[in-house]
């Protein structure tokens, strides 16, 4: 096996504000390899995020502290690296394309010196050579290079997020971060916009890590998947494993909540009840309050366990053997 | 673009034409007849009278007004001081310099000065050099600005001796006056400058520009100051009103001959052509202030311009 560009193992991080400490990520282990495509998927708050903006280092500090675990890119520790060298590491070997296009742009800045500035800092070239390959981003992305000099605001939400992606694809780098691309926009361009990413992503052999709470897009791009929940990864293995055999009553329970067209299902069937609150940190499952499936045993604290070949659970229920 | 600028300029004439009638008016409206005010109390009642048509007042309020309003602003003349008998235009033309280059001077400070520590405040947000440059400000805005200037006076000229207390003999005693009004807007500036920094400084395209790898000091200049400048110029716009508002006291307390010292011996004495000039004159000054404010908007803003562009074109 060749060795992982990506690998997180065990990163605990917390908010604390006011004597409270929110546990947004609770040992969380993960790798990925060069090209592939790893899907991140959970509810709202459930840490996707902020495992991401640890990655690239830039998660607000305070209030957000990293506690533990390292991440290691082609085999450094980020957590170890000095800001300067932090500098040379993102937007140049990992860049991030962000949820909302429609802030994520400088309003004050046209679209083309906004992909100027990540090349100039990257590349040793002229403004005008930094010009032309930010015209050729865009060109890439499937704006005319003659609106280099247009401001974010005459632009749509779906080109907006093409200019994020022309930026964050522009020094090639080896992995990308993509949070929720396609949340902030209208359906007809989420089709678009994941199509693009994809072509570019093969283009040039990138990594990526795909956040999203959408299963359908998880389906249209990953390779493998990792489930959170309250902040630890609660299934994770191969797309195909956990579309065909999900395991954990979460994923389960997020599989049964899609809307389905065929069966003449009148209701939707959500999980019940609310995630857990952050700042208590419980024994045991966090899941469990929620869990159908839940027993006394439950109480105690549960590992990750392979239980197919590259098939990770935290979960100690059997029943789904015999079902 | 250059129809709006002239469109705000025609604005601007209403306004100051207003801002005359207005004046005058208020003026009208005061109690206590200005030719005995002139004559004092011993002077006989046919000598009253003849100072009052000789100043014009006996006539009724609204040919009064068309002769005040003719005169200004057809034939620019503001008239003869009734108290000094010169000229108002001449003595506006000497005082008007000194009280711009102590109210633009200030504004320079305070615009300079209070955006830096405000973005120095925000930046550290959270830590001591914060709350200490918060503390100042907050001392400085709840000081009246008289006695500011006044303590000024008390260290720098008659304690140290190093600048003049009052006068304008030599350029240095243009320092103390300068600084008093500067003082509070500096403090006003700097929470402004220090709040809008705050609502940028996590704004997601500073975040992007973190993930591009960007330096702090840059993100600082290039990302977050051009849009915080916004709600900056606005109080900048605002606190320069209060500036020329403020100038008769800061320019009685240090004797200086300008137009706010002017103005408050115009109240004093019931000279109304002194009072109407120098409310025209900062009507003017204000309008004009605004209107640089408002093309400033356009220059950093390009949804601004697109918006004005709009206007232009829809009409």
């Amino acid at each position: 096996m060749t060795e992982p560009l990506l690998k997180i193992n065990d990163l605990e991080i917390v908010y604390s504000q006011n004597r409270k400490v929110v546990h947004a990520v609770n040992g969380v282990s993960l790798q990925l390899e060069k090209g592939k495509t790893l899907g991140l998927v959970g509810e709202t708050g459930a840490g996707k995020t902020t495992i991401a903006k640890a990655i690239m280092r830039i998660l607000p500090d305070p209030p957000a502290r990293i506690l533990r675990g390292e991440i290691l890119f082609e085999n450094e520790d980020l957590l170890k690296k000095s800001e300067s060298e932090m500098g040379d590491v993102r937007g140049e070997k990992i860049a991030m394309i962000f949820q909302d296009p429609m802030t994520a742009l400088n309003p004050l800045m046209t679209v083309g010196d906004q992909i100027l500035e990540v090349i100039k800092l990257h590349t040793d070239c002229s403004r005008q050579e930094g010009m032309k390959k930010a015209g050729e981003m865009l060109e890439t992305v499937g704006i005319p290079a003659e609106r280099y000099v247009e401001y974010p605001h005459q632009f749509s939400g779906g080109m907006k997020q093409r200019v994020v992606i022309a930026m964050a694809l522009a020094c090639n780098p080896e992995l990308i971060l993509a949070d929720e691309p396609t949340t902030a926009l209208d359906v007809t361009i989420q089709a678009q916009v994941l199509d693009l990413i994809n072509a570019l992503k093969e283009k040039y052999n990138t990594a990526m890590i795909l956040i999203t709470h959408d299963l359908g897009v998880v389906a249209q791009t990953c390779d493998e998947v990792a489930v959170i929940y309250a902040g630890q990864i609660v299934e994770y293995g191969k797309k195909e494993e956990i579309f065909m055999h999900p395991l954990h009553p979460y994923t389960l329970g997020l599989f049964a909540s899609l809307p389905e067209m065929s069966i003449g299902k009148k209701r939707l069937k959500p999980i019940d009840g609310m995630p857990p609150d952050p700042t208590v940190v419980a024994e045991g499952c966090p899941f469990r309050p929620r869990c159908p499936y839940a027993m006394e045993k439950c109480g105690q604290s549960v590992e990750n366990r392979e239980i197919a070949p590259n098939h990770f659970c935290r979960c100690i229920w059997e029943g789904r053997k015999s079902e | 673009m250059g129809r709006y600028i002239l469109k705000r300029c025609l604005w601007m004439i209403i306004i100051v034409i207003s801002a005359a009638i207005v004046a005058f008016t208020l003026m009208y409206l005061m109690p206590g007849d200005p030719a005995r005010l002139l004559l004092g109390t011993q002077a006989t009642e046919e000598y009253i009278a003849a100072k009052r048509h000789e100043l014009g007042i006996d006539l009724p309020y609204i040919i009064q007004l068309k002769n005040y309003l003719v005169d200004t602003f057809l034939h620019f003349d503001l008239g003869t001081s009734w108290v000094f008998r010169t000229p108002v235009q001449k003595e506006l033309a000497v005082r008007l310099p000194r009280t711009l280059f102590i109210g633009l001077s200030g504004m320079a400070l305070n615009v300079i000065i209070g955006t830096l520590l405000g973005i120095f405040a925000a930046v550290h947000e959270g830590k001591w050099q914060d709350s200490l440059t918060m503390v100042i400000a907050m001392v400085f805005i709840s000081c009246p600005d008289f006695f500011v200037a006044m303590i000024l006076v008390l260290v720098f000229s008659l304690k140290l001796g190093l600048l003049p207390p009052y006068g304008i003999d030599s350029m240095q005693s243009y320092i103390l006056p300068i600084i008093s009004t500067a003082l509070a807007g500096i403090a006003i500036n700097a929470r402004q400058a220090r709040s809008s920094m705050l609502e940028v400084i996590r704004a997601d395209f500073v975040t992007t520009a973190r993930a591009k790898g960007q330096k702090e000091g840059v993100i600082v200049r290039r990302h977050m100051f051009p849009n915080a400048m916004m709600p900056i110029i606005t109080g900048v716009s605002g606190g320069l009103a209060m500036l020329i508002g403020g100038s008769p006291v800061i320019e009685s307390i240090f004797s200086i001959p300008g137009v706010g010292a002017y103005l408050l011996v115009g109240i004093q004495q019931r000279d109304q052509p002194i009072v109407r000039s120098c409310i025209v004159f900062f009507a003017i000054f204000t309008s004009i202030v605004m209107l640089v404010m408002d093309l400033a908007y356009a220059v950093l803003d390009p949804r601004i311009k697109a918006q004005y562009s709009r206007k232009k074109g829809g009409k």
